[in-house]
């Protein structure tokens, strides 16, 4: 491979790209756009938990345990109901979240032995109603406890203090906002180089290139590197716009993030010119494109933890490349970490930059 | 009718010839549903911690006896507190539970990494009830309604259809009608004595069926693989899929009469109908939770009465009187996006 | 294989599926020479060429395109031809100079030989003014002339041109060919496909494709005495009159 060709062909893509009408507005707006809506839309934080109190009971005790449920910061007692099938028509109305249903005689039968509380989530949305069964549970336990101890029956319970590392004020945002930085990489190198090489097929300049003989590790190479620039590019507004806006700025070091962007750009983009090889149109190429950007965020630990998956999903998600750099950008943003903390992430990245290009290269037919 | 069938067959060719995005069509719904369904959980359900211990004492061995047992905690040993930074910052661990003898009262210390806020609170929760049941019985059972496994699969399915009717209907119409045009051969069967409203449903009817594939598929792997349970609400969901399909296919007849080329209507497409389906109906994330703007802006958004009244025929089960309202809204938009399109398509072959 | 022919095939056969785009086509094209190729839509004609260029994998046959086996030395040839079609050819995106250096360098000229052949060809086009603009912006006939320039610009052995001429008035054409013949001169061998039956003329040789056949191959001279013809229009039209495929 000629470093003069690729020099040139290199000129050409990023000239090209620069006079593009759309792709310098997309590179710029795009990462704006999502980083200010998406964050507010990405919320998985669960407040305002709509509690149902069945109160059978009547008694200072359960009275006090809903006016300590509805001081909690996270719960809301919409309603004390009368009888469960009311609380249970509240639920079916999407009132509320969580039944907590006081048996009759509860405070008496407490005095004397064991009693009974009852909570059910409603599982139609799983996180808030399991979370929400959580923070009812916490509270009224809370509630026991005191009301155990200002009535002499009190086992000594160990104080319990609790240390949130890394992110305090357990703001959702902090976590999401690193991790949506990737999705715009995975969204920008996957489409931009599809569709660039698709509209190459398009216009028929791909055959004045296939008709020279430029070796096609040059020619794909010159697809791929614009995107290294791209990526910086995505990354660093990107982190602007959490800084400005968020005020979230990397705890770690800025190189390892965007030697991280780097390797990515490289596989995400070596992946959109591997499909673009192998599609005829346009549609096609998006269509498989978006089918592997859906799995991506899905399977990337993304939204939900990937140590919540069975055992074999998390073997799968050791093939999808996002997942290492989402595990670097949460780290490197929120703990600190560094290129040594993380070199299997680093390695990992690295390897599918290497295969993917490498696939993109080989997949690029001159003769047909 | 020869004209209207062979337009249909012309039309049909054309998607089924496409194998590779006629295999994607099929395949991500059911792919997906089955990552939701097996793979993806939002639940926290295995919290790993490990435990700094000063003394030991009956107490202190109480504790993580329990730490040991409990289902959704794996304990991972005792360690130094030197080294609980390094374990926390590189992921090792989740949690540590620190306890302090002091003379005779136990003092205990969660240090949670909070990177993932509901991580680290579900682990609190979890860590928490180990420690305070040491000295009470617990005494709350915590069970769920409606979806006794919190399993978030079917959650997912009136979100996945939200979407796949989109991306068939919306997307793939659209950009078929305008690559005719593109071509040129809509001209060519606009001048034939052809009626207009014939033309539309030759090209529409192909898609509508496509999707009628693809909600059986979807509904059969509902209530088979899922376990969804059976019940008279199913003819409501097909009903309101039904209307939702036909409301699909209108907005790609209104994007196809807008725009006037292949990308422009997939950006258009993908922008205006697919991110917002995506992000703003509630398929994935809770609309209470967004602010208030968001939640006005997420009531235009056909996808989200589609998403909430199949929410609650098929996870809460309920009758079809508990939806009258998101039937009607889903309703209106179709009528109106319909005889908009309708009137715009006629216009513009005039 | 004649070391004098740039281009030689025997049974040169392409098809796809069960259909057959070329058929057993056999020829050759001695050094210096202009042949055209001629043909109905989907004869086969542009098939044909993309397996001489190296674009497109015979199905079978062999032949040599500049003394390299078109099976085996694809890229070898690429090194020693140049292609310019219709539908391709410049990046529009770019400016005229920016497209020359590009195509240039990949032909491997050193800067000083880009600069020297540029400046030349800016002279004979007549071409100053209009070096830095976008390829988008000049007119379709300027563009022809320009990708011509380009394809050629490394002096390779032999050039191929897929309808150069389609869509421009008959005085560019007219110029168009000039260009060819100056080419030719040089020693080029130019190897050209065209609709224009007229343009036919100006060739020292032309071929005429039917259904993936050649059924004609001689000079327009000898061509119009065999088919008692007045005009090439009027040999294609005897010799396609039984044409299945095309329009």
């Amino acid at each position: 491979m000629n470093p003069r060709i690729l020099k040139a062909l290199l000129i050409k893509e990023i000239k090209l790209m620069k006079r593009n009408p759309l792709i310098p507005k997309i590179i710029i707006a795009m990462p704006i756009m999502v980083m200010l809506v998406l964050p507010l839309v990405a919320n998985l934080d669960v407040k305002n938990v709509g509690v149902t109190v069945v109160d059978n009971d009547h008694s200072q005790l359960s009275r006090r345990m809903i006016a300590d449920i509805g001081a909690s910061e996270y719960l809301t007692v919409n309603a004390v109901a009368g009888t469960y099938d009311e609380a249970m028509a509240s639920v079916e109305r999407g009132e509320a979240d969580v039944i907590l249903t006081i048996p009759p005689h509860y405070s008496r039968n407490l005095s004397v032995g064991d009693a009974e509380l009852d909570i059910e989530a409603n599982g139609v949305n799983a996180t808030k109603g399991m979370l929400g069964a959580q923070y009812v549970s916490q509270s009224v336990m809370e509630t026991l406890s005191q009301w155990r101890s200002e009535n002499g029956l009190s086992i000594t319970v160990p104080e319990t203090s609790i240390i949130n590392l890394y992110n305090p004020t357990l703001n959702f945002r902090n976590y999401m906002v690193p991790a949506l930085i990737v999705v715009l990489l995975i969204i920008i190198c996957g489409f931009l180089p599809a569709l660039n090489l698709v509209s190459e097929k398009e216009s028929g300049t791909i055959e004045a290139m296939n008709v020279t003989p430029v070796s096609r590790f040059a020619f794909v190479l010159s697809k791929l590197i614009p995107f290294w620039i791209v990526g910086i590019i995505v990354v660093a507004v990107g982190m602007t716009v959490g800084w400005l806006v968020y005020g979230l700025a990397p705890a770690g070091n800025i190189g390892a993030i965007f030697l991280a962007a780097i390797l990515f750009s490289l596989a995400m983009s070596g992946l959109g010119v591997t499909i673009a090889n192998k599609s005829a149109t346009m549609l096609q190429s998006i269509f498989v494109m978006f089918a592997f950007i859906m799995i991506f965020q899905l399977m990337s630990g993304l939204f939900t933890p990937i140590r919540s998956m069975p055992e074999w999903a998390q073997y799968v998600t050791y093939a999808i490349p996002p997942r290492y750099f989402i595990e670097i950008m949460r780290s490197v943003y929120l703990k600190g970490a560094g290129i040594i903390d993380l070199w299997p992430q680093y390695t990992a990245i690295a390897a599918f930059a290497v295969l993917l290009s490498l696939l993109a290269a080989i997949t690029y037919n001159k003769r047909t | 009718m020869s004209i209207f069938r062979s337009l249909i067959k012309k039309e049909a060719l054309h998607i089924v010839r496409d194998t590779r995005t006629m295999v994607i069509t099929l395949l991500m719904p059911i792919v997906l549903l089955l990552l939701f369904g097996f793979a993806i959980s939002t639940e926290v359900n295995d919290v790993r911690v490990v435990a700094v211990v000063d003394q030991y004492t009956d107490d202190t061995r109480d504790i993580l006896q329990r730490l040991r047992v409990n289902e959704y905690l794996t304990f991972q040993g005792l360690t130094t507190p030197e080294d609980v930074n390094a374990l926390l910052r590189s992921g090792k661990t989740d949690a540590a539970l620190f306890l302090r003898s002091e003379e005779v009262e136990l003092k205990s210390q969660i240090v949670v990494d909070a990177s993932n806020t509901n991580t680290a609170q579900t682990a609190t929760a979890y860590i928490r009830g180990v420690i305070n049941s040491t000295s009470a019985k617990s005494t709350v059972l915590t069970n769920t309604l409606y979806n006794p496994q919190l399993k978030s699969a079917y959650n997912f399915v009136p979100g996945i259809l939200g979407m796949i009717f989109i991306l068939i209907c919306a997307i793939m119409t659209s950009v078929s009608i305008v690559r005719e045009k593109e071509t040129g051969t809509m001209s060519l069967l606009l001048v034939s004595p052809v009626k207009p409203r014939t033309i539309i449903l030759g090209k529409l009817i192909p898609y509508f069926l496509l999707s009628c594939v693809i909600l059986t598929v979807m509904l059969l792997m509902a209530y088979t693989v899922l376990g969804l349970p059976v019940s008279s609400s199913v003819i409501s969901v097909i009903a309101v899929s039904l209307l939702y399909i036909i409301l699909s296919l209108s907005i790609g007849l209104m994007v196809s009469t807008v725009v006037d080329t292949q990308l422009t209507a997939l950006i258009v497409s993908a922008v205006m109908f697919m991110l917002p389906v995506i992000m703003l109906s509630g398929m994935i994330f809770p609309i209470d939770n967004m602010p208030i703007v968001l939640q006005w802006i997420s009531n235009i958004i056909p996808a989200r009465w589609y998403i909430e009244a199949m929410r609650k025929l098929m996870v809460q089960q309920l009758a079809f009187s508990y939806i009258i309202k998101d039937v009607l809204i889903l309703l209106v938009m179709t009528v109106v996006l319909l005889a908009a399109s309708i009137a715009k398509f006629k216009s513009s072959t005039r | 294989m004649d070391k004098g022919n740039a281009i030689s095939v025997r049974n040169l056969t392409k098809r796809f599926g069960s259909f057959t785009a070329v058929d057993h086509i056999s020829f050759d094209v001695a050094k210096g020479e202009i042949f055209g190729f001629l043909g109905a839509n989907g004869a086969g004609k542009t098939t044909a060429m993309r397996m001489l260029c190296g674009l497109s994998i015979p199905t079978e046959g062999d032949g040599s395109v500049a003394g390299c086996d078109i099976m085996t030395q694809a890229e070898s040839i690429k090194r020693r031809i140049g292609y310019m079609s219709q539908k391709f050819s410049l990046y529009s995106g770019l400016t005229v100079e920016e497209n020359i250096r590009l195509f240039s360098t990949i032909y491997g000229m050193t800067s000083k030989q880009i600069r020297e052949a540029s400046e030349r060809l800016f002279k004979e086009l007549g071409m100053q003014d209009m070096r830095r603009a976008y390829v988008k912006d000049i007119p379709v006939g300027w563009r022809q002339k320009l990708a011509f320039a380009v394809a050629t610009i490394h002096k390779p052995e032999v050039v191929f041109l897929d309808e150069p001429t389609g869509g421009v008035d008959p005085v560019t054409r007219r110029k168009f060919w000039e260009l060819i013949y100056k080419a030719s001169s040089e020693g080029m061998t130019v190897f050209v496909t065209t609709h224009y039956l007229d343009e036919a003329e100006y060739c020292n040789r032309i071929s005429i494709m039917v259904d993936g056949k050649l059924s004609a191959l001689d000079s327009p001279a000898a061509l119009k005495e065999k088919y008692h013809a007045a005009t090439i229009d009027e040999v294609f039209r005897i010799v396609a009159q039984n044409a299945q495929r095309g329009d």
